[in-house]
């Protein structure tokens, strides 16, 4: 741990923290359809789409209501998108003349992209036409986002509203959040990456003759504007293959810099939009502060890990100064690498700076932890509050069953069908994650995909379905995923991930917002001090480690004493 | 479900117009108006033609040059499409080596270069980046002490002065940023543009 680090960690915590209330504020007066400074310009576009689907904006929606009409809203997305991947070799603006692609990975890329994802098992410079990256998966990047933030919008509205039938206008929300959140935000982001070298063009490579004679073609494309709303919305789906590793993702430590705050920020603003909507800040300092506390564990454990030169590469003369810099950028080094591969797997962000495969063992298990605890450092935009929500509701619960009192959670009794629903969504994402990998790693059908022999290969497997219902779309790249059998349960995978957590999410809403409150008394369990800090981390560590401890023991963990004991495969 | 499929068309058309055709688009337009250098993926020129990206890096074998890092990219094999061989800083198709701490395939390749390493430097430890593929393939820089290490070389093969060159890669190291982010790196094509400039 050098003080750089430090420094390099401390500053990032700060400008997020300087982020929280700003955009918090932000976020709420957005979603209540206040005016915004940006109203004058954006407000005809959004009362244009109104009037043209036959919205009434203030028309509210009961939770049943609002959930259709996303199922609806992403059920078309998923058609949309699937078709122009299919129609590619026929749509226009295919300069690359990229080929068709197959009907399992177009089904998983939807897939992907809808759930906000963003796993990817193609490489995206050598599969994707410039019309599939903008108009299909760029589209899919904002809408996706939006409608995880609308989500978590309406479930702190099941907090905040008492004995109410409804919880918000889904297409409203939808509209505002991509109107005066994302796109602005999106705009300023991508002109300030392709200043820093990013390019953005719709000539699909340059053609150079290096120095030494050789012709090197060189991918470029309208890549800011993709990488812009990728980081924003936690998305990650690189336009190249290497994601953030590359140098025209990605081509500065500014960049990279930029990039982490702009994956943690929407995010981290949440709980401050829950906070105040509830009408408690520190409500939402607390959950902030859970969170952080998690953040800071993983990326000095990855930071420590890293910062070792891979031991079975001693005695050859190597100079331990630089760490483990196998699949891993010089630009960067490894402070800006870890802190970078933290952000992206606390929140569901899953695009990278480095290849998390090459990482030492225990370097690789922090991105691998966090997915396993749901996603709710932080989280995807949307999904990691209403995630976190749920563990919060199990925290609560448990302290009601250590004094004897019916739990209580913002004036809400917590009662035997939330907890239900609760367990549903928080128990579904281990059953498909390690469902999947004991699946794939013993059928012959699925085993071929796997690169690396020995733990690593069973680590390969179980990274790939934790990232997917995960929602996060990172991978220990070495697995060959574009194949039918991955395409397809990688699918399923992410369908099951996102959609039984937001459905059993919105009924709790709905059933939230139907109470009444009661009022505060001695015995109300305080859920904005240190007390929860510490049940709420102290929940999500015993759940997610009972529940994943014997997977991670047979990946990482016996690889870290193979290799210490001077074992290859 | 019927009279939500209405709202549904509208915002998805009426967004994916937005944001997948008006907003890439005007960024495209506003990019190559302000930054069209950058827009157009950086690219040095000299005499005329094109020699690379300053982003981007590209593979350098000869003695008179300051090698990158090794670089796991592939290319189709021409004799069969269904293979793939080894082409270095393929800038069509980005990708790490993806081995893990613990392949055999990983100590071995290491092994062999850092042989060859040391026997044309052995008087310094050898940086970790020269022996270890970047995470994409591309990456353009090495570390000080990287090009520092290939100095030796660099002098016999041109008949240079080793405190020359010396100075030359303490010119074009990069700081961290702020001194404080990321590292210092030195960028191999700007190096051995300035090293031909110097003494072609």
């Amino acid at each position: 741990m050098t003080p750089l680090f430090w420094l390099q960690i401390g500053v990032f915590c700060a400008i997020i923290i300087a982020l929280v209330r700003p955009l918090g504020g932000y976020l709420m007066r957005v979603a209540a359809g206040e005016r915004t400074l940006l109203t004058p310009v954006l407000g005809p576009l959004e009362r244009g789409l109104y009037r043209l689907g036959g919205i009434d904006p203030n028309a509210e929606q009961s939770w049943l209501g609002y959930a259709i009409g996303m199922l609806v809203f992403k059920a078309a997305g998923f058609l949309l998108l699937y078709a122009i991947l299919r129609l590619q070799t026929v749509l226009p603006l295919n300069p690359a003349n990229q080929g068709a692609i197959s009907p399992d990975l177009a089904f998983n890329t939807a897939v992907s992209f809808l759930t906000n994802t963003n796993w990817q098992s193609y490489s995206g410079e050598t599969t994707m036409s410039l019309l599939s990256q903008m108009l299909g998966l760029t589209v899919q990047n904002f809408l996706s986002a939006a409608a995880g933030i609308a989500i978590a919008i309406a479930v702190i509205r099941g907090f905040a509203r008492r004995s109410a039938q409804t919880i918000g206008n889904f297409w409203a929300d939808l509209v505002r959040i991509t109107l005066y959140v994302l796109l602005p935000i999106c705009v300023v982001g991508a002109l300030v990456l392709v200043w820093q070298g990013v390019p953005q063009t719709l000539a699909a490579s340059a053609e150079a003759t290096t120095l030494e004679g050789a012709k090197q073609v060189i991918s470029l494309g309208p890549v800011a504007s993709q990488e812009a709303i990728k980081i924003l919305g936690t998305n990650g789906g690189g336009f190249f293959n290497v994601n953030s590793a590359h140098p025209f993702e990605n081509p500065t430590v500014f960049t990279n810099f930029l990039q982490v705050i702009a994956i943690f920020a929407l995010g981290a603003a949440l709980t401050n939009t829950f906070g105040r909507m509830v009408r408690d800040e520190r409500q939402g300092w607390a959950i902030f502060a859970a969170m952080g506390l998690l953040f800071l564990l993983g990326v000095v454990v990855l930071q420590w890990s890293e910062a070792h030169l891979n031991p079975a590469l001693a005695g050859l003369h190597i100079d331990p100064a630089l760490g483990n810099m196998e699949g891993k950028e010089v630009r960067f080094g490894i402070a800006q690498t870890s802190l970078f591969s933290t952000v992206t797997t606390d929140a569901s962000c899953g695009a990278v700076d480095a290849m998390m495969e090459s990482f030492l063992p225990l370097g690789g298990l922090v991105p691998l932890a966090n997915m396993m605890l749901g996603e709710i450092i932080f989280g995807g935009v949307g999904s990691g509050l209403y995630g976190f929500l749920l563990f919060a509701i199990v925290a609560v619960f448990v302290a009601g069953l250590m004094v004897g009192r019916t739990p209580e959670y913002l004036g809400k009794k917590i009662e035997a069908k939330e907890v239900k629903l609760t367990m549903l969504a928080i128990l579904i994402l281990p059953l498909v994650m390690l469902g999947f990998t004991a699946l794939a790693v013993v059928l012959p059908l699925a085993t071929g995909s796997i690169s690396a022999p020995g733990p690593h290969g069973f680590t390969e497997a179980l990274y790939a379905y934790v990232s997917g219902a995960a929602n996060n779309g990172s991978a220990f790249a070495g697995l060959n995923a574009n194949t039918p059998f991955w395409n397809t349960t990688l699918g399923i995978d992410m369908i099951v991930g996102r959609f039984f957590v937001i459905i059993p999410a919105l009924a709790i809403a709905g059933a939230l917002a139907a109470k009444k409150t009661v009022p505060q008394s001695a015995g109300t369990f305080p859920t904005n001090g240190p007390l929860f800090v510490g049940l709420a981390i102290g929940v999500i560590l015993i759940v997610g480690g009972l529940t994943f401890f014997p997977a991670l023991a047979l990946g990482p963990v016996v690889e870290h004493y193979a290799l210490a004991s001077g074992t290859l495969y | 479900m019927l009279r939500h499929i209405r709202p549904a068309l509208v915002m998805l058309i009426g967004l994916s117009v937005i944001t997948g055709l008006l907003y890439p688009l005007a960024i495209t337009g506003i990019a190559q108006v302000a930054f069209p250098w950058q827009a157009n993926g950086s690219l040095i020129v000299r005499d005329g033609r094109p020699v690379g990206s300053a982003l981007i890096g590209q593979s350098f074998t000869g003695p008179r040059y300051f090698h990158p890092r090794p670089s796991a990219t592939t290319e189709p094999d021409p004799k069969d499409a269904s293979k793939t061989i080894p082409v270095p800083y393929a800038a069509d198709n980005s990708a790490g080596s993806n081995l893990a701490p613990t392949a055999k395939a990983l100590v071995d390749r290491v092994k062999g270069d850092a042989a060859r390493l040391h026997a044309e430097n052995p008087d310094m430890p050898i940086p970790g980046d020269l022996v270890t593929t970047s995470a994409s393939g591309l990456d353009p820089d090495i570390s000080p002490a990287a090009a520092m290490f290939q100095i030796p070389r660099v002098a016999r093969a041109r008949g240079m002065n080793e405190d020359t060159l010396r100075a030359l890669v303490a010119a074009h190291t990069a700081p961290r940023l702020f001194g404080l982010f990321g590292e210092e790196r030195v960028n191999v094509l700007e190096l051995n543009l300035a090293l031909d400039a110097a003494k072609p």
